[in-house]
């Protein structure tokens, strides 16, 4: 019989076990939403702050590896890539076994590390990080993708920690009322937090790094 | 035997093996793989090769034989580069889902990065299981790992996978067994059978940026 099998008092000596170690924040989001482009964004506004890496998990490996040393001036050794199996999904909520090889990877190859960001392929609105993984996650949607998509609501848009709705400066040219999404979003997210941006008007990405900033003051309070 | 085999050769425990195609994301694009019977021509040789090596080290590190000198015979028996690199990563996912599952003393004694068959006879000892066990599951997942990387990159019906799988038992049950025979003596005698198909396989896959697999 394995030595542990008293299912009564279990305990996991290994759970909750990272004490101190960078703040893990996941982007998720269906394809074309903007992830990488925010990616790119917090890593330019937040990158003098921050000791910071980013790991990203795109359907071939290094379409957002390549845009995000063009766009966010990150060296090569701070992105991790990660092969997914064709399944962006599994990777970053079933069976994290690569991204969490990743994430450790950067953490060794920078001991100082404050930031992790770590990108899923483009998905759909079912896909959601484990907590396993990442600290916190946040879910990208777009306007382009119709208003609609917050009241279809999805584990991504109801229970991620910070919902952000991209490219609200295309809402006139698609028909996109604004105000809709606002509401819905409120409706099915409750207390949980939303953000309507434009990348394109303001590629620093201001109040999401903002809240960025938050949770990484949350978690030295923690951890502390 | 108990219910842990099960769990260790469940393709849905968190290891990391649905990110490793074992070589057949490169027999595909390389026009080898393309219907149900190359696949089950190209499980077939995987497992009698590929699968035979990693069921006996996974038989003998069940067995208590030293851990370091499997290592190295793991080593020994994978010349391609890109193959020893996708079995340390997987051997390392392994030992962080297994030393969870079953705690044990016996993980001590790995690196953090063992070759997998090194690691899954571990696991399958810190679940109590035999080394006849360990073989089992070690043959089992040298085809079914690749099989759903099959599936999903040719869109196979996933009923004919299941079946081409499926009857393969016997031959894994043989593979299984031959390997746990040679398990007890020196890991010299430990089966050796290494292809150098997949070798070559896994080295052009590689160099790849294309690539949906990590092996």
């Amino acid at each position: 019989m394995p030595p542990d099998h008293n299912l009564t008092d279990y305990v996991d000596p290994y759970e909750n076990h990272r004490h101190g170690g960078p703040l893990r924040v996941g982007l998720g989001g269906p394809v074309g939403s903007g992830k990488t482009a925010l990616a790119a964004a917090l890593c330019r506004t937040l990158g003098a702050e921050y000791d910071l890496a980013v790991v990203t998990n795109d359907i071939y490996t290094t379409e957002d590896a390549d845009f995000l040393r063009r766009n966010a001036v990150l060296p090569d050794d701070r992105i991790e890539a990660v092969q997914t199996g064709c399944c962006p999904h599994t990777a970053i909520r079933d069976d994290i076994t690569a991204n969490l090889d990743a994430v450790e990877l950067l953490e060794a190859r920078h001991p100082g590390l404050e930031l992790v960001l770590v990108e899923s392929g483009g998905d759909n609105l079912t896909a959601s990080f484990s907590y396993g993984l990442v600290d916190v996650q946040i879910f990208v949607i777009d306007v382009a993708g119709g208003d609609k998509v917050p009241r279809k609501g999805g584990p991504g848009v109801t229970a991620s920690d910070l919902l952000v709705v991209n490219k609200t400066d295309l809402a006139p040219m698609v028909g996109a009322d604004l105000d809709v999404m606002r509401r819905d979003s409120a409706t099915v997210r409750g207390d949980k937090p939303t953000l309507l941006i434009s990348l394109r008007e303001d590629p620093a990405a201001t109040e999401v790094a903002e809240w960025v900033r938050e949770q990484v003051r949350a978690r030295a309070l923690q951890t502390t | 035997m108990t219910a842990a085999l099960l769990t260790l050769a469940d393709s849905r425990l968190p290891a990391g093996g649905h990110t490793h195609s074992g070589g057949i994301e490169q027999a595909i694009a390389a026009g080898r793989v393309h219907d149900p019977s190359s696949l089950a021509a190209f499980l077939l040789r995987r497992l009698q090769t590929a699968g035979a090596v990693a069921s006996g080290i996974a038989a003998a590190a069940c067995g208590g034989a030293d851990l370091a000198v499997l290592d190295a015979e793991c080593d020994a028996r994978t010349p391609s580069p890109a193959l020893r690199a996708a079995s340390r990563q997987q051997g390392r996912g392994l030992v962080r889902v297994g030393r969870r599952a079953w705690p044990s003393p016996v993980w001590d004694a790995l690196p953090a990065a063992p070759h997998h068959p090194v690691a899954l006879g571990v696991a399958a000892a810190a679940g109590g299981l035999a080394p006849r066990d360990a073989a089992a599951a070690a043959a089992y997942l040298s085809i079914s790992g690749p099989a759903t990387a099959a599936q999903r990159l040719l869109a196979m019906d996933p009923l004919t996978v299941a079946a081409v799988t499926a009857r393969l038992s016997p031959e894994v049950d043989v593979v299984a067994e031959q390997s746990t025979s040679r398990a007890t003596g020196s890991p010299a005698d430990l089966p050796a059978d290494t292809d150098p198909l997949l070798d070559l396989l896994a080295e052009v896959h590689t160099a790849r940026r294309d690539r949906y697999f990590a092996s």
